[in-house]
């Protein structure tokens, strides 16, 4: 763990010292590739990725997801629910035109009108009763109730500008719909470059989809001149071959090296490897509804794991540990809460488990199953790092303690198909959280589905308990950060107390590089090829 | 003819008809677009509108009906991922793939046919040995493998070739080609060399045992008793007499190549349709994956009939036995 936050803190250390600007071309092989360079178009990891580098957001996000001034400069709270937000001065978009309030207000007005996207980001936008240009430099948000996420939920999405969107004349927010705007851009017109513009230190080039997207130095650019001349991004979905274009030159920095490839990655002296703690989680969730349950047998149609002594049996008997050693080959933090240390919102009192294979065996004989019973753990093969094997790992461990366990392992597409529709009592995911920290999957995961609270919405174990609701509930108004963070750390003791769900461990995220260069980890996973540097 | 082309016609129109149902039902079952597309994060009341806005909300039975309607009006559908016509999405990627088929199938050809006519002529040669030799093993290593060995040799160890992507390409009537310029050569060519190599050996077969088999005709001794020369009685009696299954197989291949070179697209990261396809049913992209099979049941159906015109124009008595 700590060998891992010093190279992440180390390789901060060398972007920030970077010498001056090259005319140099970086090329990055991804293991996924946007579906549009839209920024509003698909909340999906590699758009918002590729978007980082071209549209910036009001709020920043930092490495390890900590909130810091982009485009707002400055901000403040005149009461709960009001905030004012002070914009920086000077910073102009792509077409030379400079970002206003305007902007910012166009932009959270065409979020619910961009047409078939897939997955919107009016999500973070719905908290907002109203927002007004008090000046040009000065934005005013009202939200119904105090809302302390709304730094975060403005992180989120990245600014576009009015006018190359085609709107000349003023803009004013209405949540029903902003009456001076009278049509929207089409994403077409953000992949084809026409109205692509954003605040970024590069401006879009080509986007060619299945072949490449290339960005070009953004001159006028308001902070720090970024390294690279022009960046080039190409799209290699197969391992094997990612590693290979990196092998052969072809590119300067691979995301998501094969695990199994690491160890030649470091030993060749062409390459290296750079790795950084993730927010990722992975764990078990339960299924928490009554009886039956889909994939346990041997109980006489009952559902073990309404009782919190089989959870917590369940919990024993894994060695978090040992899968972080031998499965992840350290790629991996042994978990109990859903966010890491360096999160907000986690417990910094809640220690690590000691496996007691006994004591599951005891707590098991105690709720009534003392020769066990057997159950199927569902679990994605293609989505998480080492996915299959960790439930491998898992469904021996609870075999020995007398859990007799298969894993049923598919490809993520049947998987979450499946898993939304609750056909496991056991299964295995993953959550990344963002600048919210534990806020994110205490909401998502733990708190009780309620369609129109906007609460539980990956909650597929269907985990309620009131108590804990009404712990949520109430950080999701408190705005005082420390207030906030303090409830948030009550939920999660909570829910470690309760067994409601297990986590299993925290994703490392690995990067390889062409030797003598280096590359800022992002907590999010998130590749941002600003911050690739050389080494000296 | 003409009554042969309808009737050709009218069997690919039944064949499109149960490959639809057949592609629709299997894509369906497989599972939900929509818990791929979604953000996690997004709450029920949006996973929920986004199911509502792709019309995944209704029965099994309307969405097929819609999808129907659609294709009479030669409407394929939209992506759901990328909210692009799914046809659309498909042609601009399918000049990548045809430039990939059309170099494998040259290099089949121009390598395959004079190694297997040297090794049907020549059996007992060493050389003969070595070509066959070569040719079980072109046969027999699986595709990806060839693949990965060819960038590990010229583009890891020897650093010749690019080990992926596309390279330069150049607008030819609107449509981009990289055979025009050196660096998209150089993209071209293990890719086209990795689908090639399955394909040379089944020319060298062909072309071997044709050789073998023609040489003892009674028209090639008779052409050899007349003196002619034994250039003149190999490249014209001999490889024209060869050409008629090379070219069946060859055309047949040629549809294989374009709809089927997912796996070398994949590993060298070529962006034909194969890689589409691979990647819109990793995320159940239904449109596009339905759209690109229908295409692909067309173009078969379409292969099959320029082979037969061209076995009539190198077999006479096919072309004669047609006028009569």
């Amino acid at each position: 763990m700590n060998r891992v936050i010093t190279k992440a803190a180390l390789a901060v250390g060398l972007a920030i010292a970077a010498g001056p600007v090259a005319s140099e071309t970086l090329t990055a092989g991804f293991a996924s590739e946007p579906t549009s360079i839209d920024p509003l178009y698909h909340n999906l990891g590699p758009n918002n990725m590729i978007r980082k580098h071209m549209f910036e957001a009001l709020i920043g996000e930092d490495e390890s997801l900590g909130i810091r001034p982009l485009l707002a400069e400055s901000w403040e709270n005149p009461d709960e629910s009001t905030w004012l937000f002070h914009l920086k001065k000077g910073v102009k978009f792509h077409d030379g035109s400079d970002f206003t309030a305007r902007d910012f207000l166009y932009t959270v007005c065409r979020i619910p009108n961009v047409p078939n996207s897939p997955s919107s980001f009016a999500g973070f936008i719905k908290r907002v009763e109203t927002i007004e240009a008090v000046d040009d430099m000065t934005i005013k948000v009202v939200t119904p109730g105090p809302y302390p996420l709304l730094l975060s939920d403005f992180a989120s999405f990245g600014v576009i500008s009015a006018s190359a969107a085609g709107h000349d004349g003023p803009v004013t927010y209405d949540k029903d719909g902003c009456p001076d705007i009278a049509s929207y851009p089409a994403t077409e017109l953000y992949n084809s470059g026409e109205a692509a513009m954003g605040t970024g230190p590069y401006k879009f080039v080509e986007y060619s989809q299945g072949e490449r997207v290339v960005m070009t130095r953004f001159d006028d650019y308001w902070g720090e001149a970024p390294h690279w001349s022009d960046l080039v991004i190409r799209p290699i979905s197969n391992d094997g071959a990612r590693v290979a274009a990196l092998l052969a030159g072809d590119v300067d920095i691979i995301e998501k090296p094969p695990a199994q490839d690491l160890e030649r990655l470091r030993a060749d002296p062409s390459t290296d490897v750079v790795q950084g703690a993730s927010s990722r989680v992975i764990y078990l969730h339960f299924d928490h509804v009554g009886d039956p349950t889909p994939g346990v047998s041997g109980t006489d149609g009952k559902n073990p794991f309404m009782d919190v002594r089989v959870r917590k049996a369940v919990s024993l008997a894994i060695d978090r540990a040992l899968i972080v050693d031998k499965i992840m080959g350290g790629l991996a933090v042994p978990a109990r809460q859903l966010t890491p240390d360096f999160m907000r919102g986690t417990n910094p009192d809640i220690a690590l488990e000691t496996p007691n294979l006994e004591e599951a065996k005891r707590l098991l004989a105690e709720a009534g199953y003392p020769n066990g019973f057997g159950l199927v753990l569902g679990t994605p093969n293609d989505r998480y790092i080492n996915d299959a094997k960790i439930a491998q790992a898992v469904a021996q461990m609870l075999t020995r303690a007398g859990i007799r366990t298969e894993v049923d392992a598919m490809t993520k597409s049947v998987f979450f198909s499946r898993r939304n529709k609750y056909e496991f009592s056991l299964y295995m995911a993953g959550w990344g959280s963002g600048s919210a920290g534990m806020a994110s999957p205490l909401r998502a995961l733990v708190a009780t589905q309620d369609k129109d609270a906007g609460m539980g919405g990956t909650n597929r174990g269907r985990y309620s308990n009131p108590e804990l609701d009404a712990v949520i509930a109430e950080a999701f108004v408190t705005v005082d950060a420390e207030a906030h963070d303090a409830l948030l750390r009550r939920a999660s003791e909570m829910v470690v107390e309760d067994v409601a769900i297990l986590p299993l461990h925290y994703e490392v995220t690995p990067w390889a590089l062409r030797a003598g260069l280096t590359i800022a980890p992002r907590a999010d996973q998130h590749t941002v090829l600003t911050t690739v540097r050389p080494v000296n | 003819m003409l009554a042969y082309l309808i009737r050709r016609f009218g069997q690919s129109i039944l064949v499109m008809c149960i490959m639809a149902t057949i592609v629709f039902f299997g894509l369906y079952m497989v599972g939900n677009p929509i818990d791929l597309l979604i953000n996690p994060e997004d709450d029920l009341a949006a996973q929920e509108a986004a199911i509502r806005r792709l019309g995944l909300d209704k029965p099994a039975y309307i969405q097929f009906f819609h999808f129907l309607g659609g294709l009479v009006q030669g409407d394929l559908g939209t992506s759901f991922v990328h909210n692009t016509p799914a046809l659309e999405l498909i042609l601009s990627r399918l000049p990548a793939t045809l430039e990939l088929a059309f170099l494998a199938v040259i290099l089949a050809v121009i390598l395959g046919v004079p190694l297997g006519m040297y090794a049907g002529l020549y059996p007992k040669s060493p050389v003969s040995r070595t070509i066959m030799a070569g040719s079980v093993i072109g046969f027999s290593t699986p595709n990806f493998w060839q693949g990965l060995m060819l960038i590990m040799l010229f583009a890891v160890f020897w650093r010749v070739l690019p080990a992926g992507g596309r390279g330069e390409t150049v607008d030819v009537l609107g449509i981009p080609v990289s055979f025009l310029t050196w660096d998209g050569l150089s993209h071209l060519f293990l890719p086209a060399l990795n689908v090639a190599i399955y394909k040379i050996s089944l020319v060298i077969r062909l072309s071997r045992a044709g050789t073998a088999e023609v040489g003892l005709q009674d028209y090639v001794k008779y052409a050899r008793a007349r003196g002619l020369s034994e250039r003149r009685v190999i490249n014209v009696h001999i490889l024209k007499n060869i050409m008629i299954p090379v070219v069946t197989v060859v055309g047949l291949e040629l549809g294989n190549v374009i709809a089927f070179a997912v796996v070398t697209e994949t590993v060298f990261a070529w962006p034909g349709i194969g890689k589409l396809l691979i990647d819109s049913i990793g995320l159940l992209d239904r449109p596009v994956v339905v759209a690109y099979l229908m295409l692909t049941v067309f173009m078969f159906v379409m292969i099959n009939l320029f082979v037969d015109i061209i076995y009539s124009l190198l077999d006479p008595r096919i072309r004669l036995k047609r006028g009569g």
